[in-house]
């Protein structure tokens, strides 16, 4: 079995979200990045799936060389063998292509994203590369069993969960639930410096979308504390006042 | 040019997002001075239909061909881009729901489209169709241009409201082939808690931490919740010790949810936990730490032990409703 895991380089969890340059760009300066953590339970599925000589997982990034030591937290984590495909990730579409163009001929049975990644928030890149290989996305799986050439997925709906087949190649969206996370152990730390991590070029598409500018959230005014013992108050000023009861 | 859009059906019923979605596009339609056609895919009662034309489609095309009967992605996907071409709509929206989040960036792929998902407000109309749109998980916007001819816009529940626009609708069958590819994958089991509202829709939320030092004590979380009509959440470290399951956790690396009303109870306000709740319109945080940070981005807030409040809360409510 081959695994193909998608990964995104993404600011810490913990990042203080700012903007540069009349908020047009976003502020790199002093951000710590992390494999964006939904890539990560996938990748942990990954590897589960084929530990043990069952198969191999390669995983791919788009982006430049800066991406790098992110890419080899993964291998680290228990990749096999990474790609970087060298270039600006412009957005969801542009990524998706490039992953699309690197799979179409290397036979990947299963490819695997995370739900989405913590900054642009899209869940779009398994979608559009199931799209772009003409074959079938499920999005945001919570459990996936693979039996040979067909697998049983759980996919998240509004209040439940709907219990999927798929015979033969897909690509999925992660979300919690359907791993634990891996922490590199010392061993996968040290191998990580060795494995192969292919640079390769990306392909020429047409720009699709933009960003243009950056907003923050409207600060909040102060905080209406309550005295413990006058619950009823609470109750009156969500009615009344911010008319929400 | 007209605007399509894609009306999600659960158990041939349309929600509040999906009448939220056919506004939005209604008002699109509005900024372009063209018609809004929705589309319907399974099986949708005609009076059902209908009233889609209150908020303003004037065309429904209604899909109810025996093998699309369930969800299968890449069918569905398939037939609304065939729609937006046989009806020459350059903008195609849906609700950023779970299937619509699966939806949209292949229709947007067959379509040559840019996509906004998240999407929380109205596109600009200086000449550069900009959609503001969720980014860092609730920490920011990011303002999308859609510089493709074709454009999708999946719009976030709860950000557009439901607005009436009586449209006498016209429904009309509507055929497309499926390839047989397209039908990839198969529904074997649907769960759904029936007697629970959906947390990424629910307009009212109330949500537990750490604070309540273990799952047997969530009876009074979910007395609270059915007192109100609202939905339950948590915060990240009550799901990874399964005290919860993980569809409640609302973080950065949970569901970003955008309540009217967002009671936290026994969460301190993690920077990673206020990303997934900060747009909500009214926070109300109850903790015993008047240090806790989730109070200085709460609008109101109760210093007290979640143990003593919170069954005060449920009677206050109980006499308030009465």
């Amino acid at each position: 079995m081959k695994i193909l895991v998608c990964i995104s380089n993404v600011p810490d969890t913990t990042t203080k979200i700012t903007f540069t340059n009349d908020n047009t760009e976003f502020n790199t300066a002093g951000v710590q990045y992390i494999v964006n953590p939904y890539d990560e339970i996938a990748l942990s599925k990954a590897i589960e799936l084929t530990e043990g000589g069952k198969g191999t997982v390669t995983v791919i990034n788009v982006g430049e060389a800066s991406n790098d030591p992110t890419i080899r937290k993964a291998l680290a984590i228990g990749a096999d063998d990474a790609v970087r495909v060298n270039a600006v990730p412009r957005d969801a579409y542009f990524v998706a292509k490039q992953i699309a163009e690197y799979a179409k001929d290397k036979d990947f049975n299963i490819i695997l994203t995370g739900r989405e990644s913590i900054d642009y928030n899209g869940n779009q890149v398994a979608a559009m590369v199931g799209e772009f290989l003409d074959i079938p996305s499920i999005s945001i799986i919570k459990k996936l069993d693979v039996d040979g050439d067909s697998a049983t997925l759980e996919r998240e709906i509004e209040g439940g969960k709907e219990v999927v087949t798929v015979s033969g190649k897909f690509v999925a969206s992660c979300a919690e639930g359907v791993a634990e996370p891996k922490i590199p152990n010392m061993r996968g730390i040290m191998s990580a410096r060795t494995k192969p991590l292919n640079v390769v070029e990306a392909v020429s598409i047409e720009e699709v979308t933009k960003v243009t500018k950056y907003e923050t959230p409207a600060p909040r005014g102060q905080v209406k504390l309550v005295p413990a013992d006058q619950t009823e108050q609470l109750i009156s000023l969500l009615h009344s006042e911010a008319k929400v009861i | 040019m007209s605007v399509l859009v894609y009306v999600e059906q659960a158990e041939g019923k349309f929600k509040k997002s999906v009448y939220e979605a056919v506004s939005y596009a209604k008002a699109i339609a509005d900024q372009q001075s063209t018609n809004l056609t929705a589309i319907s895919i399974g099986n949708v009662a005609e009076d059902e239909l209908k009233e889609l034309g209150k908020y303003g489609a004037s065309k429904v095309l209604n899909v109810s061909t025996e093998q699309l009967k369930t969800f299968v992605n890449q069918a569905y996907a398939s037939v609304i881009a065939n729609a937006a071409e046989k009806e020459s709509a350059d903008v195609v929206v849906l609700s950023n729901s779970f299937s619509g989040k699966g939806l949209a960036p292949r229709i947007a792929v067959k379509l040559k489209a840019g996509l906004a998902d998240g999407a929380v407000e109205l596109p600009t109309t200086d000449g550069k169709f900009a959609v503001k749109k969720t980014a860092f998980s609730g920490k920011a916007f990011a303002i999308t241009e859609l510089t493709s001819a074709n454009k999708v816009i999946a719009l976030n529940p709860n950000a557009f409201g439901v607005k009436e626009n009586a449209t006498d609708a016209t429904i009309e069958n509507f055929t497309a082939d499926v390839k047989q590819s397209d039908l990839g994958t198969v529904i074997k089991d649907i769960v759904r808690a029936t007697d629970k509202v959906s947390l990424p829709d629910a307009e009212l939320v109330v949500s537990a931490g750490r604070g309540l030092k273990g799952p047997e004590n969530w009876g009074m979380i979910e007395e609270l919740a059915n007192l109100l009509g609202a939905a339950t959440a948590c915060s990240k470290p009550v799901s990874d010790a399964d005290w919860r399951p993980h569809s409640e956790h609302v973080g950065q690396t949970g569901i970003s949810i955008s309540p009217n009303l967002y009671i936290a109870i026994g969460i301190s306000g993690a920077i990673q936990h206020l990303a997934g709740v900060s747009s909500s319109k009214v926070i109300v945080v109850i903790n015993k730490d008047p240090e806790a940070p989730f109070f200085k981005v709460a609008d109101y807030g109760i210093v007290g032990d979640a143990f003593e409040v919170v069954p005060k809360l449920i009677e206050a409510l109980k006499a308030h409703k009465a």
